[in-house]
């Protein structure tokens, strides 16, 4: 069976997560292999997964975990069983 | 000190906890704050929101440690908490977009990616770095709430489909969808600004 483009966009997402099976997993990259216009789908897809892991790499706010365990331990004292009898 | 002396026991000190020795919530929690912040602040784009959201996850956490089931990961519980706050933060702000009201239902709603011949031949329009995160982040702020929510989780909070599908309480075949939805739809918005980049800015692309 030969997949058509729009075939392999709806297996683009499976395809960047490794969850295709086998047998679709193959019928994908025969297609990719001589198909640009699906190839560079990939490619910009997977560039703004990237993209993407590359933002989630920023400071935490000055102090975040002081203030954190701070109200943490202001709040246990309130209530310091909360957990057990909740 | 090696790592293999840190290995960490969450069910003892989750046991502890529970037991009244609440001290070791603070040991507890002191490897996801990081994750549980960066969800607050992916949803709510807001520092100082951001931050009040992620205290308050941390303190229902604790309020309720006598519910979690050790079958599921305790950062990944702590991660459904913070969309939960996050998403009732996000109702009350009442920016909540119109379309989540009318989102497509999830078996009708075919995207279909941008398609770029010249990909790879790029003309000469260079974007800032900060241009870039800045079109990412309205992009995603922009998809409707299901499909940002499972975009978060496992592209930026890297959890797995099956703990994206435990966090959500959704199965794992619809977080497949959604998440194959929310990338085309990133695709559709963002391949074509992104590809007038000019060839210097894309060289941390290494597929060029």
């Amino acid at each position: 069976m030969v997949l058509e483009c729009k075939h392999v966009w709806e297996q683009i997402s499976g395809y960047l997560d490794g969850s295709l099976d086998a047998e679709t997993l193959e019928m994908v990259q025969k297609h990719l292999e001589h198909c640009e216009i699906c190839s560079a789908i990939l490619d910009s897809t997977r560039n703004i997964l990237v993209l993407t892991a590359d933002d989630r790499v920023f400071e935490l706010p000055v102090d975040f975990s002081e203030r954190l365990h701070a109200r943490l331990e202001a709040e246990m004292i309130k209530e310091p069983g909360a957990s057990s009898d909740a | 000190m090696t790592g293999s002396a840190e290995v960490r026991d969450e069910a003892a000190l989750i046991a502890a906890i529970l037991a009244g020795d609440t001290r070791h919530f603070h040991e507890l929690i002191r490897p996801y704050e990081r994750s549980v912040y960066v969800m607050a602040f992916s949803m709510l784009r807001n520092e100082a929101e951001a931050e009040d959201a992620a205290q308050e996850a941390f303190l229902k956490a604790f309020r309720k440690l006598n519910t979690f089931r050790a079958d599921s990961k305790f950062g990944t519980w702590l991660i459904s908490i913070t969309l939960n706050e996050g998403r009732s933060r996000l109702r009350r702000r009442q920016i909540v977009k119109m379309d989540s009201l009318d989102t497509p239902a999830e078996e009708h709603c075919h995207v279909t990616p941008a398609l770029l011949r010249d990909w790879r031949e790029i003309p000469s329009e260079a974007l800032e770095r900060k241009e870039i995160r800045s079109l990412l982040r309205q992009a995603i702020d922009e998809l409707p709430e299901i499909y940002r929510e499972a975009f978060l989780l496992r592209n930026v909070e890297e959890l797995s489909v099956n703990e994206a599908a435990e966090a959500i309480g959704i199965s794992v075949g619809a977080v497949k969808v959604r998440l194959h939805r929310a990338r085309m739809m990133l695709q559709k918005r963002l391949a074509p600004e992104l590809k007038s980049m000019s060839p210097t800015k894309r060289r941390w692309f290494p597929w060029f």
